[in-house]
């Protein structure tokens, strides 16, 4: 199938990318799939541009922080107001800088590609350690392996404390580990502990298997036996006379090898005899090169690009290229720039508020440059920064961003949006030609001639159901 | 009345949505007057989203091997101090729910201790999805069973009503959706609606969603200035991100801890009890809505979950201030009005090894109202005995959730069974609406 260039420099840049900025369509029409192409590479994706901390430092300033709320509330003091100047201080530019990458990369692509895998894998801000880490997540387990094999990213997301904090894994103990058999003073909340399936539960279902694929019951608690021990250094290793000493800095990951659950272990009709460490490494091995892995994780791309109701076609063309390079995901992605169901001219994809705030940035060359606007209009449309409402992450369907209250207030959002930049930019139908290319239809092209002030016309760009759309 | 009224009531939604409370409203004016008895029939369904503890909403204190499952998060007994609130020698209520329990003691509450959808996957989201769309398998139905009901009566105008920016399933379908939601509007004079109205003719996502936000931005107004006198205040959350994050992480040892603990929990039941009124005041108003649901997230209780105290009861307090808001500003349309509280899944009947319990069976589903038959549990008691867990792990499922569901339809709103088997549960023929609910 052949693709008419100017069409296709639209395509890769509005519903592979984030949006057009102004000439990218051009830059594009040359050779949109190698345009897209030229975007892979090995040290994966872009670094958001800031002073950020390291989870750790994060980890260890946030248990610094608890100890002195544990003082203060025994002298009756409110911390309240002290957690949330932690919080502001750390997790606002963190997202403000991920958004200006988005608004202002010229390898958009990459950078979708890496917000997909930032939502496969959702850690949210269910509570302060969790908020604060979040945005290290994302840059430090995330981002370096976006081109890599998937099984190094599952890796690098299951050991990242932020994972392993948001999903209970880091106090779950196994029933008949070593710590249960210790006395001493402090140990005994550790006795009282035990299993938590979360974190096991949620990598079958959500990060590599997928639901109604197979495994039992049995095979998640099998499985949160095996990560028992994979926990986080504390910021004391000599606490509990040294009986916990594990290797790793403080906040970083460790295994702890007292909470670990002795003995094989059996799920998918196999056993796992290795110690430590390594056991729950071969389970993950072995469901990163699951076909049913392969499947889910080709359903939910095709479904990210391309359709909420994705192309048999497209899954079957990213399950295979998964499973032929064992898991490497540039081969994935390089799949998906040649498969010719991605490049269907109908866009039947609905940008949600990240989406949308993103391209109309990009549209008129911009980037946002205060949380404290940027951040509440992206919660009242119902994207929370940083805070998906499960670890299922946000939703693809458009049904759950077209609602009529939501659409409402994206028209508000324009208004306001076009009466700040309007004055700024270009002639809105330069614009408008400049973010849609072949796809400006002639109505909103006409209603944007039309229009009886600059900022109205930017409204009614970002507001067609051209734009709305990917 | 005043734009700082608006703006009051506005705010404290925003609150509610905030903590994790939010509500949609189906059908203005879903009865005529024509409809009899109907006309003033009102459904509001809560879903507790995450997998709401059923031995804690409902404590089986009575049940000899309750205690000893539960451990430190087991409700004491009803004449301890924080003890369950007592329904019969078997069940309490959580002591957080004592609107409903009040209620209870009048006849207008009661409780299905056993009920779980057809669903055992134990995922949140595929659960979720079962529960919502009323299919037997996962991913059956792309609408909810709520909308798909109305939809059997027949031809009418109605609209659903969103507060949040998400639309749920239980509410999705060919009846469309109207939405209105807290926010900072500016008055509406500008031609860009009329404008987008043109181009978005042929567009079947975002024409219908556009017309009914600007009709419901209108409706919004009027309700709201004639309600000036029911103005509450609002209530300061954090509603910007990252959200959630002041709500204490872990429950800490001493008083002080208690007081800040008890403290969020009080603000938040507050911002859901006025999401109750407020609601409720929608609901009086000539031609109001009469269907609506409500979202209550939180509810996975995986590590720390409390007994009277802690993560869980303070959902449980505000599941009890929504009650509470509704059942006291609906007034006398108290008597005409059903709600029902449901979740995707109860939990695990064993205490796990982070004082909290994992992803499990069936659960305790509410059913509140004026006009309620009087009666005991619905549905029957498993018991906790071991060979009665269901896989050694759950409360064991008595009742299927479409059957309480069925029940409720048919008698409140008066939905044919023909129309509950096929359409609005499909393919569930085998399984009988629960009779005797609604007076």
């Amino acid at each position: 199938m052949s693709i008419d260039p100017s069409l296709g420099a639209s395509i890769a840049v509005t519903r592979f990318g984030l949006g057009a900025r102004p000439g990218e369509i051009d830059a594009a029409r040359a050779d949109p799939k190698g345009y897209l192409k030229a975007q892979i590479r090995p040290a994966g994706a872009d670094q958001p541009v800031g002073t950020f901390q390291s989870s750790a430092a994060h980890f260890v300033a946030v248990r610094d922080y608890q100890m002195q709320r544990r003082q203060n509330l025994k002298a009756g003091v409110d911390p309240v107001q002290e957690a949330l100047k932690q919080i502001r201080a750390t997790a606002q530019p963190e997202f403000l800088g991920r958004a200006q990458l988005g608004a202002q990369t010229d390898a958009s692509f990459r950078e979708r590609w890496t917000l997909f895998w930032c939502n496969h894998f959702t850690v949210a801000s269910k509570n302060l350690e969790t908020a604060v880490l979040v945005g290290p997540f994302e840059r430090e387990a995330i981002r370096p392996h976006v081109f890599g094999r998937f099984e190094d990213l599952l890796t690098a997301s299951t050991m990242h404390p932020a994972m392993l904090l948001y999903l209970d894994q880091a106090q779950s103990i196994g029933p008949h580990s070593a710590v249960m058999s210790m006395g001493g003073p402090g140990l005994a909340r550790f006795r009282q502990s035990g299993l938590n399936e979360n974190l096991a539960r949620e990598i079958l279902e959500l990060h590599t298997l997928g639901v109604g694929s197979g495994y039992t019951q049995a095979d998640v608690t099998e499985f949160a036996r095996a990560l028992t021990g994979w926990s986080i250094q504390g910021p004391n290793a000599g606490q509990y006379g040294g009986r916990f000493a594990s290797a790793g800095e403080p906040g970083e990951f460790t295994f702890r090898e007292v909470f670990h659950e002795p003995g094989a272990r059996h799920l998918f009709g196999k056993s796992y005899n290795q110690d430590g460490i390594a056991q729950a490494g071969a389970i993950l091995h072995d469901v990163a090169g699951s076909p049913a892995t392969a499947r889910h994780l080709a359903t939910k791309i095709a479904r990210h690009f391309v359709a909420d109701d994705p192309p048999p076609a497209l899954v079957a063309r990213l399950q295979q290229a998964y499973l032929q390079s064992d898991g490497r995901l540039d081969q994935v992605a390089n799949a998906l720039i040649e498969a010719p169901e991605a490049w269907a001219p109908q866009q039947a994809k609905f940008k949600t508020p990240y989406e949308f705030l993103i391209s109309s940035y990009r549209a008129l060359g911009g980037a946002p440059d205060d949380f404290t606007k940027f951040g509440p209009v992206l919660t009242s449309l119902g994207q929370q920064p940083f805070n998906a409402p499960s670890p299922k992450g946000w939703a693809e369907e458009a049904e759950a961003w077209a609602a009529p209250d939501a659409i409402v207030r994206r028209m508000g959002w324009s208004e306001a949006f076009a009466q700040a930049t309007a004055p700024l930019g270009a002639q809105p139908m330069t614009i408008a030609q400049n973010s849609l290319g072949a796809r400006l239809t002639p109505p909103v092209a006409q209603a944007i001639a039309h229009a009886e002030s600059r900022p109205e016309a930017i409204s009614i760009l970002l507001m067609s159901p051209e734009f709305q759309r990917r | 009345m005043t734009r700082s009224v608006d703006f009051n009531r506005r705010s404290v939604l925003a609150a509610a949505a905030g903590i994790g409370v939010s509500v949609t409203f189906l059908g203005r004016q879903a009865f005529a007057a024509t409809d009899g008895h109907l006309a003033k029939r009102k459904l509001v369904v809560i879903v507790c989203r995450g997998a709401m503890d059923g031995l804690s909403v409902s404590p089986p204190v009575g049940d000899a091997n309750y205690r000893s499952l539960r451990g430190e998060i087991a409700i004491a007994g009803f004449d301890q101090p924080g003890g369950a609130l007592k329904l019969d020698d078997t069940f309490g209520l959580h002591p957080k729910l004592q609107t409903v329990h009040a209620l209870a003691m009048k006849g207008q509450a009661r409780i299905a201790p056993a009920v779980a959808t057809p669903d055992r996957a134990r995922s949140h989201f595929e659960a979720q999805d079962v529960l919502e769309s009323g299919s037997n398998v996962v991913y059956g139905a792309s609408s909810g069973w709520l909308n798909r009901a109305m939809e059997s009566l027949g031809p009418r105008k109605m609209e659903a009503i969103s507060v949040g920016a998400q639309a749920p399933l239980i509410l999705r379908g060919k009846i469309q959706a109207a939405s209105w939601s807290p926010g900072g509007f500016k008055d509406r004079d500008t031609r860009l609606p009329g404008i987008l109205a043109d181009l978005y003719a042929h567009d079947p996502l975002l024409g219908p969603a556009l017309a009914s936000g600007l009709q419901t931005e209108a409706m919004a107004k009027t309700a709201t200035a004639s309600e000036a006198a029911m103005a509450p205040q609002p209530v300061p959350m954090a509603a910007a991100a990252p959200g959630q994050a002041m709500a204490p992480m872990q429950p800490q040892g001493g008083d002080a801890a208690a007081r800040v603990y008890a403290q969020a929990g009080r603000s938040g039941a507050q911002a859901a009890r006025t999401l109750g009124t407020t609601l409720a005041g929608f609901m009086t108003q000539p031609n109001g809505p009469q269907i609506a649901a409500i979202s209550i997230d939180g509810f996975d209780t995986h590590a720390n979950q409390g007994n009277a105290e802690g993560q869980l009861a303070n959902r449980l307090a505000y599941l009890d201030a929504v009650v509470d808001g509704l059942s006291s500003g609906l007034g006398p349309e108290w008597s005409n009005t059903v709600v029902v509280a449901a979740t995707e899944f109860g939990r695990t009947a064993r205490i796990n090894g982070t004082k909290g319990t994992d992803h499990g069976t069936a659960s305790t589903a509410l059913v509140l109202g004026g006009g309620l038959q009087r009666g005991g549990i619905i549905g029957d008691w498993p018991t906790l005995q071991q060979a009665k867990l269901f896989e050694n792990r759950d409360t064991a499922p008595t009742m299927d959730m479409r059957g309480l569901f069925k029940g409720v339809l048919a008698e409140q709103l008066g939905v044919g069974r023909g129309a509950l088997d096929t359409v609005v549960f499909p393919d569930s023929a085998g399984v009988a609406p629960a009779v005797g609910i609604v007076a």
